[in-house]
């Protein structure tokens, strides 16, 4: 059975890539707030911060590829998310759809390569509109872009709320009347309402509980298997990350530190960030352990340590890790990952 | 033998709203031994934090404890005086929260928030009682502490605020603390770090600690035992190798399997069909019967909380007897 889940290593070698990322990096410059702006007028000695949220990331997603895309609070990945979704533009870098820069895209190709790919969300309640039916929420964006014609959209929305694994009799209701893992389905039903073939969902399953949260994932995977779809899965819940992805991508600071099949991952890490994170990961085996914690806290975006990002909590820091940013490199098949500690061996 | 450090027994903590009686936590109980840990767990909504506030004495009109004891060294806290319960809240008894600021004052700095603790309890001078608090930071291994006691809230990440917070739970050495998901904000790395430290408190001190999460896989590492609460009641109890390994509720075995560890990677989660009934509009009987895979007639009626293994309890009428791989 999980032969036909789990897309065989050879098929991902094969297939054309979906997306494709060029040092792409994404800044943000925090802007002055009002008290800021004018004690810099008044000649106050105040820089505007920048934080890099996302850093020369290189990644390419496959067509019919589960990518899980994990790390730490505030490492970028939302930021990567969007910008792979093409809902928010690089500040550097080449983002290719279908083998084109985005950026060539006439209007038309470029709303096309839009709709083909939908974004979900963490909070469904928020990414629905509240004074809207459900009917509306997931009937008016296919609507518009003359996929269903108005006298089929009735039938149209109840095969979308069908295949999310919601009742249509209930379509006449407002998003407040249902419960968080039902939100989702609802968000669920609109992505898939516009025909996508690439899905980014953003910590999609984190805010449910985690009965609510199986039947979520398993309608993931169902849809997967028919409707032919890809996914950047972006999750902090490693748990869910092994389960179902092919690959695996972490990131650390707006970094992408290691890259490797799912099983390959899990099992020989490459990366010390990768090592300690696993070594974190509650296991419902284990009974009475003794946790330890990775030593430090998480460094600020705004003000990242020098050299490779992770070295002020690296047990195996040296001196060339405080100066030098170790390249992503090939350590094994389909396997890349940024470590210094990889040139000496 | 002496009486154990906490003992809830058949809690009920009820709250009349104008839509109905919300019986928020009906009919609870656990025991707590010093230096052990009991994982409190259960879905969004079964009753956790009002168990919590219960204890602490923190439930609120319309809310009020309407039934049960809360025994703390054998005495009875449910029917306690508030004047009384106030000399055993941070003092002896002590609740970290999931949002570190429900302990912290924004505008205050950290020494005056920790010195007014020490001082509310303990009669000592202003500089015993900044010793005390420079300690506590020291123990729960926050760095240089005699300058972090003068940064204000706003100046830690999230991380080091939840330490603090733990940090101020500890200042009288409490006999109970009860902790409320208070890593679940968190990322993994620093949830480690307030995990071991959470070891290493009950070991020291002996404090009773009452875990509160909806996460199973933290109450397997952290926990001796393990209480499961589904729409306000304890469904199943007993030592945590037990009840993870040997679930005897169907609502166990089903939030176990749906774990996604214990599912063959690739193929579909064992999933928990439905979803959790509104608390105002409960089915009559077991409350877990519209969702239950072994649910009889006889379900119908409200089972009893019955010991089927030594230490291990459940609300079933239907159990899982042989142990089940999950
Ligand atoms: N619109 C924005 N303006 C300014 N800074 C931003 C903006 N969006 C994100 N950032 C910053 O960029 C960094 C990366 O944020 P991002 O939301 O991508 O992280 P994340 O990995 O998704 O974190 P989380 O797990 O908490 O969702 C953070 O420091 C964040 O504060
Ligand atoms: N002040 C109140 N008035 C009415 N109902 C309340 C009140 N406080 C809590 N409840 C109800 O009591 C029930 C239990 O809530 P509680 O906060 O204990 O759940 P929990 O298990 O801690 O959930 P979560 O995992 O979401 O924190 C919920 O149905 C909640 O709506
Ligand atoms: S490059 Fe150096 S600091 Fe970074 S992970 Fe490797 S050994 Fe550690
Ligand atoms: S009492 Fe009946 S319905 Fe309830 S859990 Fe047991 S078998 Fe299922
Ligand atoms: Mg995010
Ligand atoms: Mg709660």
């Amino acid at each position: 059975m999980s032969a036909t889940l789990v897309a065989p290593p050879a098929a991902e070698t094969l297939a054309e890539p979906i997306i494709e990322l060029r040092g792409v990096s994404k800044r943000f410059s925090k802007t002055l707030d009002f008290a800021g702006r004018l004690a810099k007028r008044l000649g106050a000695n105040l820089r505007e911060e920048v934080v890099h949220a996302v850093d020369g990331v290189d990644l390419t997603i496959r067509k019919g590829e589960v990518v899980g895309l994990v790390g730490e609070s505030g490492c970028g990945k939302s930021t990567l998310g969007r910008m792979v979704a093409g809902i928010m533009p690089p500040s550097d870098g080449t983002i290719l759809w279908r083998g084109r820069d985005l950026r060539s895209l006439n209007a038309a190709e470029a709303r096309n390569a839009k709709l083909r790919t939908q974004m979900i969300f963490q909070d469904p309640y928020a990414s629905l509109n509240p004074r809207l039916k459900v009917q509306e929420i997931v009937g008016e964006a296919p609507l518009f872009h003359g996929m269903a014609k108005r006298s089929e959209i009735g039938t149209y929305v109840d095969e979308q709320l069908r295949r999310a694994g919601l009742d249509p009799s209930l379509k006449a209701r407002y998003p407040h009347q249902f419960s968080g893992g039902q939100r989702q389905r609802i968000g669920i039903a609109r992505a898939l309402a516009v025909q996508p073939e690439f899905l980014v969902c953003d910590e999609a399953v984190a805010a449910l509980d985690v009965s609510i949260q199986a039947q979520i994932l398993n309608l993931f995977m169902k849809l997967r298997r028919e409707l032919d779809l890809t996914y950047l899965f972006i999750s902090h819940d490693l748990g869910v990350v092994e389960h179902l992805s092919d690959r695996v991508v972490i990131m650390y600071l707006g970094r992408v530190v290691e890259e490797a099949p799912a099983e390959e991952v899990f099992r020989h890490p490459n990366h010390p960030y990768t090592k300690a994170l696993l070594a974190e990961v509650p296991r419902i085996e284990a009974r009475k352990r003794a946790f330890a914690g990775v030593k430090g806290e998480i460094p600020s975006p705004l003000n990242p340590p020098s050299g490779c990002h992770f070295h002020p909590r690296c047990p195996f820091a040296f001196d060339r890790c405080r100066v030098e940013r170790p390249a992503l490199k090939q350590v094994g098949p389909g396997h890349r990952s940024a470590c210094h500690l990889n040139d000496a061996a | 033998m002496s009486a154990p450090t906490l003992e809830v027994r058949n809690l009920k903590t009820h709250f009349f709203t104008r839509g109905g009686v919300v019986k928020a936590v009906d009919d609870v109980s656990f025991t707590v031994e010093a230096g052990k840990v009991l994982g409190l767990v259960g879905e969004s909504g079964s009753g956790k934090t009002v168990t919590g506030f219960s204890i602490l004495g923190l439930v609120d009109p319309p809310g009020r404890i309407a039934g049960g004891q809360i025994l703390f060294k054998g005495r009875d806290l449910a029917t306690l005086p508030e004047a009384e319960m106030r000399g055993l809240r941070g003092n002896r008894i002590a609740m970290i929260f999931q949002d570190p600021m429900m302990t912290l004052n924004p505008v205050l700095r950290i020494d005056t928030q920790m010195i007014e603790t020490v001082q509310a309890h303990a009669k000592v001078s202003r500089e015993e009682a900044r010793q005390r608090a420079r300690d506590a930071l020291g123990q729960v291994g926050i760095p240089s502490p005699d300058e972090r006691l003068k940064s204000y809230p706003h100046q830690f990440s999230g991380g080091m605020r939840q330490r603090v917070a733990i940090a101020i739970a500890l200042l009288h050495k409490p006999d109970v603390i009860v902790a409320d998901e208070p890593t679940t904000a968190l990322d993994v790395t620093i949830q480690g770090q307030i995990l071991a430290e959470a070891q290493k408190l009950c070991a020291q001190f002996g404090t009773a600690l009452v875990w509160i999460t909806h996460d199973l896989s933290v109450v397997a590492g952290l926990a001796d035992d393990i209480a499961v609460m589904y729409a306000g009641k304890v469904v199943e109890s007993g030592p945590v190798a037990q009840v993870l390994d040997a679930p005897l509720h169907p609502y166990t075995l089903g939030l176990i399997g749906s774990v996604p560890s214990r599912n063959h990677r690739g193929e579909p989660l064992r999933q928990i069909p439905g979803m959790t009934p509104s608390l105002l509009n409960l089915p009559a009987g077991c409350a877990f019967r519209s969702r239950c895979p072994r649910a009889e007639p006889g379900c119908a009626e409200p089972p009893p909380f019955a010991e089927y293994r030594p230490g291990q309890h459940a609300r079933c009428i239907h159990p899982h007897q042989e142990a089940v791989a999950a």
